[in-house]
C-alpha cells in the first residue's frame, strides 16, 4: 500500500491508500537491492579503513613506539 | 514555519507516503518523521519529483556514543532520511528531520538532515547529513519510501518570506 497526499486538495480529501502495481512493486525491489548494495560497499570502506588503522598501529608499534607515543602522534 | 500536512500511517504499514502538488509559495521545505521500519532497515529513502535516477549525493556522519562513522554516497538513487529500526526494542521510533532550502529553484537542491536512531539502553545513534539533488526542477512532489511500520508519521512544513 502507498499513501499518495495530494496537497492541492482541501484537508480531508488529501490521502489516498493504493496498492502497489506489479511495476512499483519490483521497482521497490529493485531500490532495496540498490539500497542494501550501498550498505554492503560502505560497511566494507569502514572496514577497510579500520583495518588501514590498526596496520598502521601495528606498524608504529613494530618500530618501538608506546601506546602513549602513538596515542599522542595520531591524536587519539 | 507552517505545517502543510502531516500523515500517521495506518494498520498493515505502507510502502511509501507521498506528498503532490507541494504549494509553491515557500521558500524552504523541512520533513520530520518519527518512523519505524518493519524490514530491518535503519532508514528510509527520500526522492523528490519522482526522480528515481542516480542524481542524489550526500555525505553522513553517524555516532552511537562509543563510536563514529562517516559514509558517501554519490550518485544514489535517493537520500537517507532516518527511523527505527525494527529490530530495536519494540514501539521505539526514529527521529529525523530533513531541511530542502529554497526548493522553487532551478538549480540543484541542497539538503541536511539530523537524525536519532531510537533503541533505548542498546544505542542510541545520532546522524548528521548534508547533500544534494541535481534536479534542477522545482520540488512539487516528495516520496518517503522503506517498509514504514505503523503509527510512523510523517510532516511536511514550509518556511515563508513573512
Amino acid at each position: 500500500m502507498k499513501i499518495v497526499v495530494d496537497l492541492s486538495k482541501p484537508k480531508g480529501e488529501r490521502e489516498q491508500y493504493i496498492p502497489l502495481t506489479d511495476e512499483e512493486i519490483a521497482e521497490r525491489d529493485s531500490q532495496a537491492v540498490q539500497a542494501e548494495a550501498e550498505r554492503v560497499e560502505q560497511e566494507a570502506i569502514e572496514a577497510q579503513k579500520a583495518a588501514d588503522a590498526q596496520a598502521g598501529r601495528d606498524a608504529l608499534v613494530a618500530l618501538g613506539l608506546t601506546d602513549a607515543q602513538i596515542n599522542a602522534l595520531l591524536g587519539a | 514555519m507552517q505545517l502543510i500536512e502531516t500523515i500517521e500511517v495506518g494498520a498493515g504499514g505502507a510502502a511509501s507516503i507521498e506528498f503532490t502538488s507541494i504549494p509553491q509559495d515557500g521558500v524552504d521545505l523541512k520533513v520530520v518523521l518519527s518512523g519505524r521500519s518493519t524490514d530491518g532497515n535503519n532508514y528510509f529513502g527520500l526522492q523528490f519529483n519522482n526522480d528515481t535516477g542516480s542524481n542524489y549525493n550526500y555525505k553522513l556522519l553517524s555516532g552511537t556514543g562509543t563510536a563514529v562513522s562517516s559514509a558517501t554516497i554519490t550518485s544514489g538513487s535517493f537520500l537517507r532520511i532516518y527511523s527505527g529500526d525494527s529490530d530495536y526494542t519494540a514501539n521505539t521510533f526514529g527521529n529525523s528531520s530533513a531541511y530542502i532550502p529554497n526548493y522553487t529553484s532551478n538549480s540543484a537542491k541542497s539538503y541536511s538532515t539530523d537524525a536519532l536512531n531510537e533503541n533505548n539502553s542498546t544505542a542510541s545513534i545520532q546522524n548528521l547529513g548534508a547533500g544534494s539533488w541535481t534536479g534542477t526542477s522545482a520540488i512539487t512532489s516528495l516520496k518517503i519510501y522503506g517498509a514504514i511500520a505503523q503509527y510512523s508519521t510523517a510532516s511536511l512544513y514550509k518556511i515563508t518570506a513573512d
